[in-house]
């Protein structure tokens, strides 16, 4: 396997000083959170960046902390397997515990952190479609100060975000959620671990479990378009209905036809698709059903 | 780009200058001569490469040595309890769980980390801790076997 070439690292301790460095050295330069993309990209894909800026010694970028109104807050380097053992996400929002948990082994997410996992814009992000789904927003501070923007905004295209190279993402917003939301993510994948989302897909509503009523439907999809995206045509055919298996199977059929799948070494766009219409249904039905237990035994994905 | 650093290796305060490029698993197989820790893959798949990076299990491929400074580090070299074998070390021994040794150090460091966090795990949730370590050889049985046999004498050796 491939080394890096030599570089140098810094290590800022606040994020002025971090973005002022990018500014000053220049182009070809790449900020630094766990690594586990960084580093994959000077191994195998022969990146060589002038320099590194390593985002860890700036205090205060993570943790996950609840807000007065009901809000989630969560640190840019809070890492994946604290965002995936976290009690207060565990307890509010299952589903993106469990996204968080999808991603590579304990010890890739030990390093991987959420921020990095949006920075790095990869269509595949494991925690993007849950986070949509949450109609999350992305903090940014620049020199200039700072600006929010909706987490659907901040994908540009693979690889790519709306952040400028000395900007640097501090926090992912969740806003306040009904009590009676539910959701659910389906990585689908042959592989049960280790292994990237052919397609994700991930749902959110208000259900009104007793009238079986879904209101503010929210469903965003991984791998099947340039960035991450919600599936808006679906997400209306939902609004204000009484979910059935006919009216979920509706809706998957759908999403199958707006998202934007590419063919590629791990699956076919048609068969992308399908798995779309398939798991679509899937998540929304799990959703409704809000099963105990644990999501390594309920998960589904034989058939 | 050399840089000092300070960090504790195997419980010893450790100072190092190294180039901060060099990855931990170089900096401790090829400077420092700790060739326990294996390369199998160097992409992050394989989990031969784990360490403890301050007390969590991490692939030493993916890191720089220039992000070191101040960290603890533990290698399957400083897995022993003084003179004594790690239960999950002796287990492994005892149950077949190792066969050609290589993915061995990984799992090692894995298991005790899942041990020290959850004293009674079930089979699956020994399978989901190891699933970013791989094995050609063994199959795994006797791996999640070896695993709930150090975590009786773990319980045990806690109780009594
Ligand atoms: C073996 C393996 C398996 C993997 N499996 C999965 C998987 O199943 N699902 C999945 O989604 N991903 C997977 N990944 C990819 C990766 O682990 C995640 O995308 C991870 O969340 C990246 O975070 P990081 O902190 O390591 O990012 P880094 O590698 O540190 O950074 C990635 C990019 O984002 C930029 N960046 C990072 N943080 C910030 C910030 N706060 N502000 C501005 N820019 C920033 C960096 O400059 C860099 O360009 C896997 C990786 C490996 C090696
Ligand atoms: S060598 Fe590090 S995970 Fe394979
Ligand atoms: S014992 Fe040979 S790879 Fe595991």
């Amino acid at each position: 396997m491939r080394r890096p070439e030599p570089l140098e690292i810094f290590q800022p301790t606040s994020i002025r000083e971090a973005g002022a460095l990018v500014k000053e050295k220049g182009p070809g330069g790449r900020f630094l959170a766990g690594g586990t993309d960084l580093v994959i990209a000077v191994k195998e894909k022969s990146f060589s960046p002038k320099y590194v800026v390593d985002l860890k010694r700036i205090p205060g970028l993570s943790g996950i902390r609840e807000e007065a109104d009901g809000g989630l807050k969560i640190g840019s380097l809070t890492t994946l397997r604290e965002v995936e053992i976290s009690p207060i996400i565990l307890k509010r929002f299952p589903f993106l515990a469990q996204s968080a948990a999808e991603v590579g082994s304990v010890q890739i997410r030990n390093r991987a952190t959420i921020g990095g996992n949006m920075a790095n814009a990869t269509p595949s992000a494991d925690v993007a479609p849950a986070l949509l789904a949450l109609e999350a927003r992305a903090r940014i501070a620049g020199l200039n100060g700072e600006r929010v923007v909706e987490l659907e905004q901040f994908f540009r295209g693979p690889g790519q975000t709306v952040m400028a190279p000395e900007e640097i993402l501090t926090e992912i917003i969740i806003p306040p959620a009904n009590p009676s939301l539910v959701g659910e993510y389906i990585k689908f994948s042959p592989r049960e671990m280790m292994d990237l989302a052919y397609i994700g897909v991930a749902v959110a509503f208000v259900f009104n479990a007793s009238q079986k009523l879904c209101e503010k439907v929210r469903i965003a999809l991984g791998a099947v378009s340039p960035t991450p995206m919600r599936a808006r045509g679906a997400e209306s055919l939902l609004e204000g209905q009484v979910l059935t298996e006919e009216l979920a199977e509706k809706a998957g059929a759908e999403a199958a036809r707006e998202c934007k799948p590419i063919s590629d070494v791990r699956s076919s766009a048609d068969y992308r698709r399908d798995m779309v219409r398939v798991n679509t249904k899937r998540a929304l039905l799990n959703a409704a059903a809000q099963r105990p237990g644990k999501w390594t035994e309920r998960r589904d994905r034989r058939y | 780009m050399k840089k000092t650093i300070h960090v504790t290796l195997n419980g010893r305060p450790t100072n190092l200058e190294v180039p901060a490029h060099r990855l931990l698993l170089d900096l401790l197989r090829d400077e420092i001569g700790l060739t326990g820790t294996k390369e199998g893959c160097g992409t992050g798949d394989c989990g031969a490469c784990t360490v403890l990076l301050d007390g969590k299990p991490v692939n030493s491929c993916l890191i720089f040595s220039g992000e070191l400074d101040g960290a603890d580090i533990v290698t399957i070299e400083g897995l022993k309890i003084g003179p004594e074998l790690h239960p999950v070390q002796k287990a492994f021994i005892q149950d077949g769980g190792a066969q050609c040794g290589y993915c061995t150090p990984g799992m090692l460091m894995m298991a005790k980390s899942l041990l020290d966090e959850n004293p009674d795990p079930s089979d699956e949730e020994i399978r989901f801790a190891l699933s970013g370590n791989l094995c050609r050889c063994t199959g795994y049985a006797k791996i999640v076997q070896a695993v709930q046999d150090a975590a009786a004498e773990l319980r045990a050796k806690r109780a009594g």
